[in-house]
């Protein structure tokens, strides 16, 4: 790669800045803040469990259970960035579940072309409300909020009173299975027994973050950009490789990798990229940031809105899919308050509601906080209104802790 | 108790970069109409704000003294509560409540938390009656003419038992019926011992009914005239307005003026709230390559509504006339066309319209050339650091890396920042709105050269200014504006700033 880029580089390199100082490792509190407090909800949780929330089976049932609404978060997040909200994704997430189980179960259609076509539909109802929201000029909250109740309906018409199932089984594989032990078991000692392919693929996966983040430095460090300090690099990347490694040899002694992980994993790749690395990404933030000059700057406003909506859409009725999947049928009230979930995890996750700012990690992470403490309360046996209430008040000192640190960061100036 | 009924000494106060009133002093005497004159800039809005306490006690020097007490106002309350009320230029009423209801807001005639409708409305009536208003009391204010709300804005002054009330720029959207209607209920309110202060750009409406004047111009009162004792001129006034030396340094800058890049040919344009009043009318404008064109008006000219309605019609309706670019018709209906034609705008507010504040210098720069580091759609994000790396050091812009914010750089580097983003699509012409608005003299300076080099590779520019002397420094040529009407094109050789100024106050009466 140094064959391409040098060149340029050398011929301006005479007008550029000369390279900073690497400087010393610096704490962002507005953008780590979640990170730690993720660890922190960790560690207090599984000191209050004994150690239960950190065993394998716990770990991959955190996962399993989520994933619907980690996949909404991704789709929420962009909305979010771009200053609008989607209330409707619960409603969407039902009547496509309830779609696919009529062309699965009661049409008989192979699962592929069903869960496609399923898929499609969820961009039509994306389209719908992002016609609205973006060429009419309706508020996202109002065109969703009827969204919500309009996709309900039409839950209830196709379902009448009662689920549709059982779902054929590469879908259930998909919402609940986990990948097969190809190559066998092997010992890990005191751990004991491992899935190998689970621990191959675990390892390929640090050796990939380790050689993009690597190769990601050297590029950055060509074009004379300030990176980390070589310790502080290692220990980043090192320490992100030793959580998957973690949570992956756990994985790998229950059942091995839950196929949904997967899904999600590649998910999480790809809108990451979108957002940070795609014109279209940056669009969003552009628009989120400052509407008016988006507008003036060539921006396609109503376009880059309409097809968010799609995106949702999509993404809804893939959630959809595997939460139906995942019960083993399409009931009329699946999805009930997923989208207050989803906002939730994308707001914890340091989206801003004025918009212009989040990311898909964060909003990952979000989801992740409130899984985590879903999971824990119920392990030590809090009632679900204890739950619920956490819930709420973390949701709020989040936002809160954002505001405060912004607030700060405007009168350091 | 003295003759005046407030005096403001020594009054300063600086923005961040910028020192927007170095040394004002003001003095109104009991029962007069004090108008404050001045070009754009010179301070009057700021000297108001700080008048009626909009910029608190402390936040400002100098001493304000109001009917013989020192006055701290804290906020518009505690100026009102002494009878100081201002109208601003943009009225503050809410278009879906009543007449009534916007006279009362805020200080409700209420007993006993209940509003009392039929004193309210009784109430209202009568200060319509007072400021010569014929609508019910009960009217929506949104189905109003702005002449009419006016008005009402003066009757709620009147309401809060006003006696010095202060009047920005009244006229500036008026028709000549309801300014004369304005002007003599200003002469009423006189007679009933009531205080004014008119900041107006109206030379001939100053005349008519000042009686005293002060002359504004770079944050410093210049002279206040005594209509009564001294001779006072329309051309004195401009004089006192314009007055300032060449001492600005610019850039020298020797043309190489080519070929035609933009013609404006018949340019008509209509407000979107008033469809049947043109906000440009019948504009002609002719741009050249390597020349620096000058667009010079008074507030409420047409300027940014010609610039934003040429650049893919982004402000405006029925909008008409044609646009010929190297010699060829082109068709601007947005702004990616405009972009793809090669027209850059650089908006007069860049924190609303420019920039993406909460977002960082590179990505900013990027914001409108993204395709041209981008492959199907990816950016190259190395790419895009160099590049503004590139700027950075071209556009002298002073941040520590290219990774700063844009909402914590000072006007100056901001500007540049908005500069760099439009360069960056490699423009042939380019329409900047007060491309120095805000921003420090040093910093001016660089702009100024930045603007020379962009005229000499070529490009055509069209620099929007409400500062003069920045426009007979800068420029090749000069179109004044006025009333949405070019009145008068004038050359490098010929340009003073009587001669600009005397176009640019030209009313519609006078040109026909």
């Amino acid at each position: 790669m140094s064959g391409t880029a040098s060149p340029a580089t050398e011929q301006i390199s005479g007008t550029l800045p000369r390279p900073r100082e690497p400087r010393r490792f610096s704490f962002n509190p507005r953008q780590s803040g979640i990170y730690v407090a993720f660890a922190l909800i960790v560690v207090l949780f599984s000191v209050l469990t004994g150690g239960t929330m950190l065993q394998p089976e716990n770990i991959s049932n955190i996962i399993v259970q989520n994933s619907y609404v980690l996949i909404l978060a991704i789709g929420m997040i962009l909305i979010i960035i771009a200053g609008h909200i989607d209330l409707s994704a619960g409603s969407v997430v039902a009547v496509t579940g309830a779609v696919s189980a009529v062309l699965m179960v009661n049409l008989d259609i192979p699962w592929l072309p069903a869960l496609l076509i399923t898929l499609v539909v969820g961009g039509l109802i994306g389209a719908w409300q992002g016609y609205w929201v973006a060429y009419f000029g309706i508020p996202a909250f109002i065109v969703t909020l009827a969204g919500m109740l309009v996709f309900r309906a039409l839950t209830l018409t196709v379902l009448g009173n009662q689920g549709i199932g059982p779902f054929p089984d590469p879908i259930r594989t998909l919402s609940n299975g986990f990948t097969d032990g190809y190559l066998g078991n092997i010992g890990l000692g005191p751990l004991g027994g491992a899935d190998l392919v689970s621990l191959l693929v675990g390892v390929l996966v640090v050796a990939g973050i380790a050689v993009s983040q690597w190769r990601a430095r050297r590029g950055r460090l060509q074009y004379l950009q300030a990176v980390d300090p070589l310790p502080v690099f290692l220990l980043k990347t090192g320490g992100a490789g030793v959580v998957v490694l973690a949570v992956v040899v756990q994985l790998a002694r229950f059942k091995n990798i839950p196929w949904v992980l997967v899904l999600l994993a590649a998910l999480v790749l790809f809108y990451s990229a979108l957002t940070t690395r795609a014109v279209f990404g940056r669009r969003i933030y552009a628009i989120g940031g400052n509407l008016q000059a988006a507008t003036l700057s060539g921006v396609k406003v109503k376009s880059v809105v309409f097809w968010i909506f799609v995106n949702m859409g999509v993404l809804s009725a893939l959630a959809g899919v595997i939460f139906a999947g995942r019960l083993n049928q399409a009931g009329p009230t699946a999805g009930t308050s997923f989208e207050l979930d989803a906002i939730a995890a994308a707001f914890i996750g340091g989206a801003a509601v004025q918009g212009g700012v989040g990311k898909v990690v964060g909003a990952i992470t979000g989801g992740l906080i409130m899984a985590v403490i879903n999971n824990g309360m119920s392990l030590i046996g809090a009632p679900s209104e204890q739950v619920m209430l956490v819930k709420g008040l973390v949701l709020l000192a989040a936002v809160a802790y954002d505001i405060w640190t912004k607030r700060r960061g405007a009168a350091a100036r | 108790m003295t003759e005046f009924i407030l005096t403001m000494a020594g009054i300063g106060k600086s923005f961040p970069g910028v020192r927007a009133l170095a040394d004002v002093s003001l003095s109104v005497r009991h029962g007069e109409i004090h108008a404050i004159c001045g070009e754009n800039g010179a301070g009057k809005s700021t000297l108001m704000k700080v008048l009626s306490g909009v910029y608190p006690h402390g936040s400002y020097d100098g001493e304000i003294t109001f009917d013989g007490q020192r006055c701290e106002f804290g906020g518009i309350r505690d100026s009102e509560r002494r009878g100081i009320v201002i109208i601003h230029q943009e009225l503050a009423l809410c278009p879906q409540l009543s007449v009534a209801e916007n006279i009362f807001l805020g200080n409700e005639q209420a007993s006993g938390g209940l509003i009392d409708w039929n004193r309210t409305n009784q109430r209202a009536g009568e200060l319509l009656d007072r400021v010569g208003l014929r609508e019910s009391a009960v009217t929506p204010v949104g189905e109003l003419g702005v002449g009419k709300q006016q008005l009402v804005e003066i009757a709620k002054a009147l309401s809060k038992k006003v006696r010095l009330l202060i009047l920005d720029e009244p006229t500036a959207a008026l028709g000549a019926d309801d300014s004369a209607h304005l002007l003599d209920l200003l002469r009423g309110l006189r007679a009933d011992g009531v205080t004014s202060v008119i900041v107006s750009h109206k030379l001939n409406e100053i005349m008519a009914i000042a009686d005293s004047i002060t002359v504004l111009r770079d944050g410093r009162t210049i002279e206040t005239l005594d209509v009564a004792a001294d001779t006072v001129t329309e051309d004195r006034i401009i004089a006192g307005m314009v007055g300032r030396d060449l001492e600005h340094r610019f850039p020298p800058h020797e043309p190489k003026i080519g070929a035609e890049a933009l013609r404006i040919e018949d340019w008509t344009v209509h407000s979107p709230t008033r469809p049947d009043h043109a906000v440009v009318d019948r504009a002609n404008l002719v741009l050249r390559r390597g020349e620096i064109v000058g667009l010079a008006g008074l507030m409420g000219a047409g300027r940014t509504e010609l610039a934003m309605s040429v650049f893919g019609r982004s402000y405006g309706r029925d909008i008409s006339g044609r646009l010929v670019k190297d010699g060829r018709p082109i068709e601007v209906r947005s702004v990616r066309e405009a972009i793809a034609n090669g027209i850059a705008y650089v908006t007069e507010d860049r924190k609303r319209y420019g920039l993406n504040l909460i977002e960082d210098v590179k990505r900013n720069i990027s914001a409108v050339g993204l395709s041209r580091l981008a492959r199907r759609g990816w950016v190259n994000e190395n790419e895009e650091f160099q590049i503004a790396g590139r700027f950075r050091a071209s556009m002298n812009i002073k941040v520590p890396t290219v990774n700063t914010l844009t909402g914590t750089l000072s006007g100056g580097n901001q500007q540049k920042v908005v500069l760099s983003k439009w360069i960056f699509t490699d423009p042939d012409v380019l329409i900047l709105d007060e491309p120095t608005r805000g921003i420090d003299v040093g910093a001016k300076y660089e702009i100024y050269s930045i603007i020379n080099r962009l005229a000499d590779e070529g490009k055509a520019v069209l620099v929007i200014s409400s500062e003069l002397p920045e426009l007979l420094g800068l420029c090749d040529r000069i179109y004044t504006l006025a009333a949405g009407r070019i009145t008068g094109e004038v050359s490098r050789e010929q340009a003073t700033q009587e001669r600009l100024m005397r176009h640019m106050t030209r009313n519609q009466e006078q040109n026909p």
